[in-house]
This record gives C-alpha cells, sequence and structure tokens, in this order.
C-alpha cells in the first residue's frame, strides 16, 4: 500500500472549508447491563459476564435497566437537550458473530434526548458551540479476537474468538450536528468537544470515561467544501480514535489527505476509516457494494419509555455545576492566573486539589502540592494523580502539620513518600519515622550551645556582630538534629546565646 | 385404553388428591397411551418418562405426607409445545437449526407449570417456529389428526392438539401467533385459548413474531383449559410486555357459565366471517351454535368489522417482518446447527450455509418477506402501513365491544383438511387463520370451543372477548360446552374414532 499524498495543512484550509460530526458511545457505568442483570465490569474472563439474555439465546427476552434511562436523561439535560415525552427502542439489522441477536437493540427515529448543545472552550479562550442533535441509548456489542494473521483484524485470521462479557453494556450515543465555520481550528474543536463531554460525563458520574479501555469512543465524520461554498462534500468516518490526541490527529489527518485527493481531481470514497495511533493516518476498511440497510423497526419486546416530567426536573436538580462554570467559580475563588488554571486542569487535578481544600487546605498549598511534588511522583510511577495511593484528606494533613509548625516543607516531602510506600496515615508516618520538628528550645539550645564551641572563631564573627556567620552554625545544628529542627528558631536561638 | 385417559384434568387432579388414584399411575397410563398411538399420531418430538414419572412421584409424596396441593392441577400430566424453554430437555421449535439445542433454563410457563405440581410429559410438534397452519412445516415429519391420520391436524400446535385428541395428555400448552392454539383445537375437536396479549409471559417462548405471540391453554373441556389458564397466566417482570394486572377470574366464570344461563349476554356474530370460503358443513354448525346459545338466554346481534378483511394481509407484513429479525440469531455461532465449520470458510460464509441448510422454505419465505417488508424505502408502504390497519382493527373491536360482550364467528373456514393438499398453495393454507388473526392484531382474548361435526369432522366455534376480559368468553363457552353435551349426550371429543393400537 501507498502512502496517500498528503496537502500542507495551511494550503488545506485556504482552498476547503472543514465539516465535522462528531458520534461519541459512552459506555454507563451501571452496575448491570442495559437488558439484564448482568455485571458490567470491565477486564472478566471471557464469558463470565453473561445470562440466556445478553447471549440472545431463543426465548429470551430484554427488560430495560432503569438507572441507564436515568443517566440518559441526565446526560441529554447537561447536553441541553430536549427529552423526549414518549420514545422507544428500535432494532438495528444486521449479521455480525460479534452480536448475539444479529440485531442490535438501540434506538431510531425516537431518541430519548435531542436538540442540544456544548459550548467548549479552546485552548485561547474562544468558546465554540458545538450543537448536538441527539443522544440515544442503545447496547454494546461483545468483542471479537482475531487469532493469527498479521493485523489482528479478520482478514487473514486463523479462527476467531467471541468475548461476550461487552455484550448488552448500555451505550449512549452522542451525534453531534455539523460543525461547519471552525476552519483551520477544525482539529482542535474536535479534540476539546471530547475533552470537554469527557469532563461533563465524569462530574455526571455515568461512565468511566476511560478511552484506553474504550469505555469511551469517538468516530470521526470529515468532509471538505471548496472554501466559500455551502455544499457539503463526501465524507468519511474515522473509528478507532483512543485518546484525546488522536481525535485531533485524526481530523487533521483526514483533512489534507481529502484535500490532496481532491485537489488532484479525485472524489472521495465514503467509507469507515480506521485511525493507526503509531502512524497518525487513517486507513480505508474493506469497501462494500451496497450501503447497509440496517431494516430499522420498533423493538416489539420492550414498551414505549415516557419519562414522567416531574421526573425529568427531579434529575434536572441532580445536575452537578457544568465543567466550565465551576472552573470560572475556582479560578475567582483560588484567585489563579489563567496559566495556573490550565495547569491544575491538564494535569487532571482539579478534583483532587478542590477534595483538599475541602479537608481544610489553603487553595495554594493544595494546588502546589498537586502539581509540583504528587505530579512528579505519578510521573515517576507511571500513573494517573488520581491513582496516587494518597487521599486529599491526607494531603491536607500534611499541609496542616507544614502550617502549625510541625513539619517542614523537606519533612513534609518525606512523610507523603511514606504514605505513598503505605506506611498509613500522615500522624502514623511522622511517628514511626520520627520526623516532627525539633520544637524543644532547651534540647535546640544545647545544640547551639554545642556548635558554638565547637566553632569558637564563628561564635567571636556573631558577636561581632556579623550576623551573616550564624549561617554556618544552623547548618551544624539542623546536622545535629537530623534536619528536625526550624531553621528559622534555630538562627533565633544563635543570636541570642551570642548576645547579638 | 386406560380409561385414566379419558378423565378431564379436574378429574384428575381431584381423584390424585382424595388418593383414588396415584398421579404415577396417571402418568403411566398416558405414557403407555403415548407409547400404543404416537407412531401414527406423531404428536411427540420428545418424551421424557422418568422425569414425568419423578415429578408424578413428587405429587404423590406430597399428597401422602398430607401437604396442600402445589395447585389444582397438581398431578395432572400435560403436553408441552416444542417452542417453550424447559431445562434438561431438547427445545426444537420443529426446526433442524435446533435439532438437540437444550437450554439451560426454564420459560416462566415451564416454571409455573413445575412449580403447580403439573407433570410435563414431553414436547409436542409444531411447525417450524410455528409458521403454518397444519404441523406439515416440522422438519420432523407432521403430525396427524386422530379424526382421520390422512388429516392434518391444525397448526402450528397440531401437536398439543393432536396429543388432546388422541388422549396421549388431558392438557397441553399451545402458542397462538396468528391462530396456532384456535384453529388446531378447531380442527381436532379440544378447545384452545389465547388469553389476551401480556397476561402469560412470553420469557422462554422462542419468539415468531413478538407483537403477537401468546402462549395458552389446550384442553378437551373448557373447565380444563380455564384451570390450566390461572396455572400459567400472571405478571412477569421478566417480560416488558407482561401486563400488571390481577389474572382474570376464568374459573369462577367457567362455573358461572356450566350453570346455562346467558341472560342478558350480548353476543355479536361477525358478518364478514360468512360466505365464500366457508364450508357448508362448518357454516351450518356455527348456525346451530348461535341457535344453542340464544337458547340459552344469550341476545344475538349481528356486528360488522369491516377491518378484519384487512387482517389477513396485515398480518402477513407485521409476522415476517419481527420473524425476519427474531431468526436472525439462528447463526451457529453459539449454539444450535453448524454448517460448513471446515476451515475453508468464513464465519459469514458458515452462517449462510447454516441457515440455508436449517431452515425450511416456509421459514425461508416468510424471513424474505419480512427482510422485503423492511426494506428501506418499502417500511412506510408495507410495515407502516401494516401498523396502520392494526390500528383500525383494534378501533372496530372498540366499536363492537361497546355493543356486545363478547364476538363470535367460526374458528377457521373448513375442516381439516388432508395432508398435502396446500402445501403447495401458501395462499390457501393462510387463509385457515382468517377468522383468528384479528385477536392476535389487537390483542385481545379469544377461545375455541369444538361446536359439532361436519362429515365426521369437528368444528369449532370462536369467542372473541375485550382484552382483560377473558372470563367472558371462557363463562359463554362453558354454557355452551353444557348445553351441546347435554343435546347431544355427551362430549364432542368422545365421538373420536378409536386409533389402532400397537403394542
Amino acid at each position: 500500500m501507498t502512502t496517500p499524498e498528503l496537502m500542507d495543512y495551511a494550503e488545506v484550509v485556504d482552498r476547503f472549508d472543514p465539516v465535522l460530526g462528531l458520534e461519541v458511545h459512552v459506555e454507563l457505568s451501571t452496575a448491570t447491563k442495559m437488558f439484564c442483570g448482568c455485571p458490567t465490569a470491565f477486564g472478566g474472563e471471557p464469558n463470565t459476564q453473561v445470562c440466556p439474555t445478553c447471549l440472545g439465546l431463543p426465548g429470551s427476552l430484554p427488560v430495560v435497566n432503569a438507572v441507564a434511562v436515568e443517566s440518559a436523561i441526565r446526560i441529554g439535560l447537561a447536553l441541553n437537550c430536549e427529552i423526549a415525552e414518549w420514545c422507544r427502542f428500535a432494532r438495528k439489522n444486521y449479521f455480525y458473530p460479534d452480536m448475539p441477536k444479529n440485531f442490535q437493540t438501540s434506538q431510531y427515529d425516537e431518541p430519548i434526548a435531542f436538540n442540544g448543545w456544548l459550548d467548549v472552550t479552546l485552548d485561547d479562550g474562544e468558546v465554540v458551540r458545538v450543537e448536538v442533535e441527539r443522544a440515544h441509548m442503545e447496547e454494546d456489542t461483545g468483542k471479537s479476537l482475531h487469532v493469527g494473521g498479521a493485523t489482528g483484524r479478520i482478514h487473514g485470521a486463523e479462527h476467531s474468538l467471541l468475548d461476550y462479557n461487552r455484550a448488552g453494556v448500555p451505550l449512549i450515543e452522542i451525534v453531534t450536528k455539523t460543525i461547519t465555520g471552525t476552519g483551520a481550528r477544525a482539529p482542535e474543536v474536535a479534540r476539546a468537544y471530547v475533552s470537554t463531554l469527557r469532563d461533563l460525563l465524569k462530574a455526571l458520574d455515568v461512565s468511566d470515561v476511560r478511552m484506553d479501555q474504550g469505555s469511551l469512543r469517538c468516530d470521526a465524520n470529515v468532509s471538505l467544501m471548496p472554501s466559500g461554498t455551502t455544499v457539503f462534500g463526501t465524507r468519511t468516518e474515522t473509528k478507532n480514535v483512543n485518546s484525546l490526541r488522536s481525535v485531533e490527529r485524526a481530523v487533521r489527518y483526514e483533512m489534507t489527505r481529502q484535500a490532496a485527493v481532491l485537489a488532484s481531481g479525485g472524489s472521495i470514497l465514503q467509507e469507515t476509516r480506521h485511525f493507526e495511533e503509531a502512524s497518525g493516518t487513517t486507513r480505508g476498511g474493506r469497501r462494500k457494494e451496497t450501503s447497509e440497510d440496517y431494516r430499522y423497526f420498533p423493538e416489539p419486546d420492550l414498551v414505549p419509555i415516557a419519562p414522567a416530567r416531574d421526573w425529568v426536573e427531579e434529575l434536572r436538580g441532580t445536575l452537578p455545576e457544568p465543567p466550565a462554570e465551576r472552573r470560572r467559580r475556582v479560578q475567582a475563588e483560588w484567585s489563579l492566573t489563567d496559566l495556573e488554571l490550565r495547569d491544575l486542569v491538564n494535569a487532571g487535578a482539579l478534583d483532587l486539589v478542590a477534595a483538599t481544600v475541602a479537608a481544610g487546605a489553603p487553595p495554594a498549598d493544595a494546588r502546589s502540592w498537586w502539581v509540583s511534588y504528587l505530579a512528579q511522583q505519578a510521573n515517576n510511577r507511571g500513573v494517573e494523580l488520581t491513582e496516587l495511593p494518597i487521599t486529599p484528606t491526607q494531603v491536607a494533613r500534611v499541609i496542616a502539620l507544614v502550617t502549625d509548625g510541625s513539619l517542614t516543607n523537606k519533612l513534609a516531602r518525606e512523610v507523603v513518600d511514606g504514605v505513598l510506600a503505605d506506611e498509613g496515615d500522615p500522624d502514623q508516618v511522622v511517628a514511626t519515622r520520627g520526623l516532627k520538628v525539633v520544637s524543644d528550645d532547651s534540647a535546640l539550645t544545647a545544640a547551639v550551645d554545642e556548635a558554638l564551641a565547637a566553632q569558637p572563631d564563628v561564635a567571636v564573627k556573631i558577636r561581632d556582630g556579623k550576623h551573616a556567620a550564624a549561617g554556618a552554625i544552623v547548618g551544624a545544628v539542623m546536622k545535629a538534629t537530623n534536619g528536625q529542627a526550624d531553621a528559622k528558631r534555630v538562627r533565633q536561638l544563635i543570636l541570642d546565646r551570642c548576645g547579638a | 385404553m386406560s380409561e385414566l385417559t379419558r378423565l378431564t384434568a379436574a378429574e384428575i387432579a381431584v381423584k390424585v388428591q382424595a388418593r383414588e388414584v396415584s398421579a404415577v399411575e396417571v402418568a403411566q397410563a398416558h405414557l403407555d397411551r403415548i407409547a400404543a398411538v404416537d407412531h401414527a399420531v406423531h404428536a411427540f418430538l420428545h418424551v421424557d418418562t422418568e422425569r414425568a414419572l419423578a415429578a408424578a412421584k413428587a405429587v404423590d409424596d406430597d399428597v401422602a405426607a398430607g401437604r396442600p396441593a402445589a395447585s389444582p392441577l397438581a398431578g395432572v400430566p400435560l403436553a408441552l409445545k416444542d417452542v417453550l424453554a424447559m431445562q434438561g430437555a431438547p427445545t426444537t421449535c420443529g426446526s433442524k437449526v435446533l435439532e438437540n439445542w437444550q437450554p439451560p433454563y426454564d420459560a416462566t410457563v415451564t416454571q409455573r407449570l413445575l412449580r403447580a405440581g403439573v407433570v410435563v410429559l414431553g414436547k409436542t410438534n409444531m411447525d417450524e417456529f410455528a409458521m403454518g397452519s397444519s404441523t406439515e412445516n416440522s422438519a420432523f415429519g407432521p403430525t396427524r389428526n386422530p379424526w382421520d391420520l390422512d388429516r392434518i391436524p391444525g397448526g402450528s400446535g397440531g401437536g398439543s392438539s393432536a396429543a388432546l385428541a388422541a388422549f396421549e395428555a388431558p392438557l397441553a400448552i399451545g402458542t397462538d401467533t396468528g391462530g396456532s392454539i384456535r384453529q388446531p383445537g378447531s380442527v381436532t375437536g379440544t378447545v384452545g385459548v389465547k388469553p389476551t396479549y401480556g397476561t402469560v409471559s412470553r420469557y422462554g417462548l422462542v419468539a415468531f413474531s413478538s407483537s403477537l405471540d401468546q402462549a395458552g391453554p389446550c384442553a378437551r373441556a373448557v373447565l380444563d383449559a380455564a384451570l390450566l389458564h390461572e396455572v400459567i397466566a400472571g405478571y412477569d417482570p421478566l417480560d416488558s410486555t407482561s401486563i400488571d394486572a390481577p389474572v382474570p377470574p376464568v374459573v369462577a366464570a367457567v362455573r358461572e357459565g356450566a350453570t346455562g344461563d346467558l341472560k342478558g349476554v350480548r353476543v355479536g356474530v361477525v358478518t364478514e366471517f360468512a360466505g365464500d370460503g366457508y364450508e357448508p358443513g362448518v357454516t351450518a354448525a356455527f348456525t346451530a351454535a348461535i341457535e344453542q346459545l340464544r337458547d340459552l338466554g344469550a341476545e344475538i346481534v349481528e356486528v360488522s368489522c369491516p377491518s378484519f378483511d384487512l387482517a389477513l394481509p396485515a398480518y402477513y407484513l407485521i409476522a415476517p417482518s419481527e420473524a425476519s429479525s427474531n431468526l436472525a440469531r439462528f447463526d451457529a455461532m453459539r449454539y444450535g446447527l453448524r454448517i460448513g465449520d471446515d476451515g475453508t470458510h468464513s464465519a459469514e460464509e458458515v452462517m449462510s450455509l447454516t441457515r440455508a441448510a436449517g431452515f425450511g422454505a416456509e421459514v425461508k419465505r416468510r424471513i424474505m418477506l419480512g427482510t422485503y417488508a423492511l426494506s428501506a424505502g418499502y417500511y412506510d408502504a408495507y410495515y407502516g402501513s401494516a401498523q396502520k390497519v392494526r390500528t383500525l382493527i383494534m378501533r372496530d373491536f372498540d366499536a363492537a365491544f361497546a355493543k356486545v360482550d363478547v364476538l363470535v364467528s367460526p374458528t377457521t373456514p373448513t375442516t381439516a383438511f388432508k395432508i398435502g393438499e396446500r402445501t403447495a398453495d401458501p395462499m390457501a393454507m393462510y387463509r385457515a387463520d382468517l377468522c383468528t388473526i384479528p385477536s392476535n392484531l389487537a390483542g385481545n382474548a379469544a377461545l375455541s370451543v369444538p361446536c359439532g361435526l361436519s362429515d365426521g369432522l369437528p368444528v369449532g366455534l370462536q369467542i372473541m372477548s375485550p382484552a382483560l376480559q377473558d372470563h367472558r368468553g371462557y363463562r359463554v363457552a362453558a354454557a355452551y360446552e353444557a348445553a351441546r353435551d347435554a343435546a347431544q349426550g355427551g362430549p364432542l371429543i368422545h365421538r373420536v374414532p378409536e386409533l389402532e393400537v400397537s403394542r
């Protein structure tokens, strides 16, 4: 396969206007599946989380998961959608081995939520409003594992294994209206939209939103039209976009690829393309002779869903503060600069800092711990900040010990190390490691006298008023107390003892 | 033939509780009868002697220990249509594609039967996936009508009805999508009831057409059907289309009806279901039954339901559409038949080969019809229009039931036809369900009760009731049954010819 020619990006956006459409699939974090009582936990032994219903055994029937409906409505409300007064499930019919019934129970022309929008803030602060066409409920498929062959794909595989643990896991599909007029910023808008949506879903506590585990998946529809025109070009749909960075790269790549094809007089094939993480390119799928006809019809095994209006309003009351508003509020309350706020958000530390503040720490100290020392520790361990084995409450306690003078910053870092090493709460670490600041003046005075006696020439200098010489004695005292003394206090004692 | 096999279910249950006979003896008598006549009738696809006897023994143990009966049918044998899941037994739906498949779970109906102490003898033959009106579409050979072994026993539940008429079981379960309980009941001289849609759980009933399928009781007597009805009906959270309402009081209605008084009951005769295509013998028996109802005090009026003429074409769009989707799961990937898995074929090819070999002609015909009807560009004209007809039919029923308590018609336009007679003419076959389909499309209750013979073959009277008013039909049927037996000197079913018994 030859690598297709690409057009220089600046030329692309000069000659073409990109049109985007983003489809995001979100796996809900309900305890059980969409239509049966099987657990949804990720990573179980293959085919251990299955039952007659999610295996599509003859005679089995679906029952709608009420929590999934509730989550769908909350997502719809958070996306400023209208919530359907009455809607139905529909069957989407097609044959595929990882789909037990050979139809997917989904929603078609009657989605539970529709006509919404999401404001997306770009890096430079520009706000773009992305309109949401619909959010609908459906069930996930199983997973195929193709064994043998070079690519791990079905083509060329020797055999395939099927795992139905994921079959029937509740999904919400969120579809944007076409996004136009973003020009050169289209890839950035795409990333920012998915990122904002991810934060929103996280705040709603309806999904793990882990792109790496597939609990949030994005399909990017991209087409180009010559600048200044209004008739949409043929689009491609790129799948396997598994990170925020990939969303941006995939859109950008498709723009440069399509532009090159169009500029050379070719035409774009309407197809599904596969994003290759390693090369940052997209690859065409197997071409279908005819477009798939899913033969949608209302699911006769389920009754319509008619969410009561007072229930919808009740759910509206449970919506968390929208992430963008929350950031604005936090920025004001904590007196953060734009840069500080962005660092905090990018480090994924906002929730942690907020929790630390809630546990009594001053915002500046809380922020400083999470974005510097703790971020460094997470980085060293190769884990997310949230995965560090230390809680905001513990961090707040460490900060309190520093504030009241029990710990120096250096000692505090040792205490944190102890907590991270699973040695217990900060106070336990202080006790077992013996890290408390020596604040007993008589003990310190003895150490000061000892140091002055050891360096009589320095003592003379100090008595002569050369206060700067005290540094050498401070160092000796700190050494003698294993660093557990408050250096400022030591300095004061030295000056007192020398009558300076 | 053992006298035990001539008894009604109600009589058996009473005798078992009174220790006049043991449930094991009753079960054995029926198993012996099956062994003696089923080679000729072929009502059963699977008989589980050991399990039936063990279930009967458990009932006897309860009786011996003085424990209260699990239900008014404890110890009564039953034949289960092979479309309902039962653990430990095959569920084939009369199809090669499910030959030897054993479900790992019980249908709700099965569970209710077992909990009630009903003794399941085995699984009965049927048209493949319940598609047919003659049981000739079974992949395992046709069932024969005990009234004339050269004739069909109706379908799709021909096995269940033939088992009753051959005295192989006093009770059976059928499923009715377009008449598959009532039409076999009609042509075998037995009682068949399609309850209100949503009152008997579909969980574990292998779906043909989900919005139409409904399991129901089959018996030789109206009271037995009512007793069985109350065992299997009731709300089931596993079936989302299940109705959370009390089971209609059908047994009480039968007892009321058996007093023979129908004064004040308004009976509507559907004028559309008469004339061309209705055999004179059927019309005569039906007319005589109407006179009988009049004699019992019922007020007889004619009622027109003009949309009923559209029911058959609407049905043949809706049912195949749903079936084309419901039957997609039979793809060789997880269970059932698998053809072509020899390392040279792709999964897609194995699916194709399996479905080509595993499904019979009628099933394929309906999958193709349904696939076409749901296709982009055709949906509105076919499936969409059929749903509109469905609404019109419901309105006709509503209008009719505003004037009368029940509606009546012949159950099917003809008596049992000869095996092979209509296999080459699907439209002629489909017409067997002309009168039964409207109640499937509307979801209301309907039953068939024997109303005489035409040239020695049974004719059925269909009685239709509003949704959740199943007891109305039972009351009328019970009153009619009592009057009919009194006039004719005994139950009609006792006039079925003796079958040749093999040893």
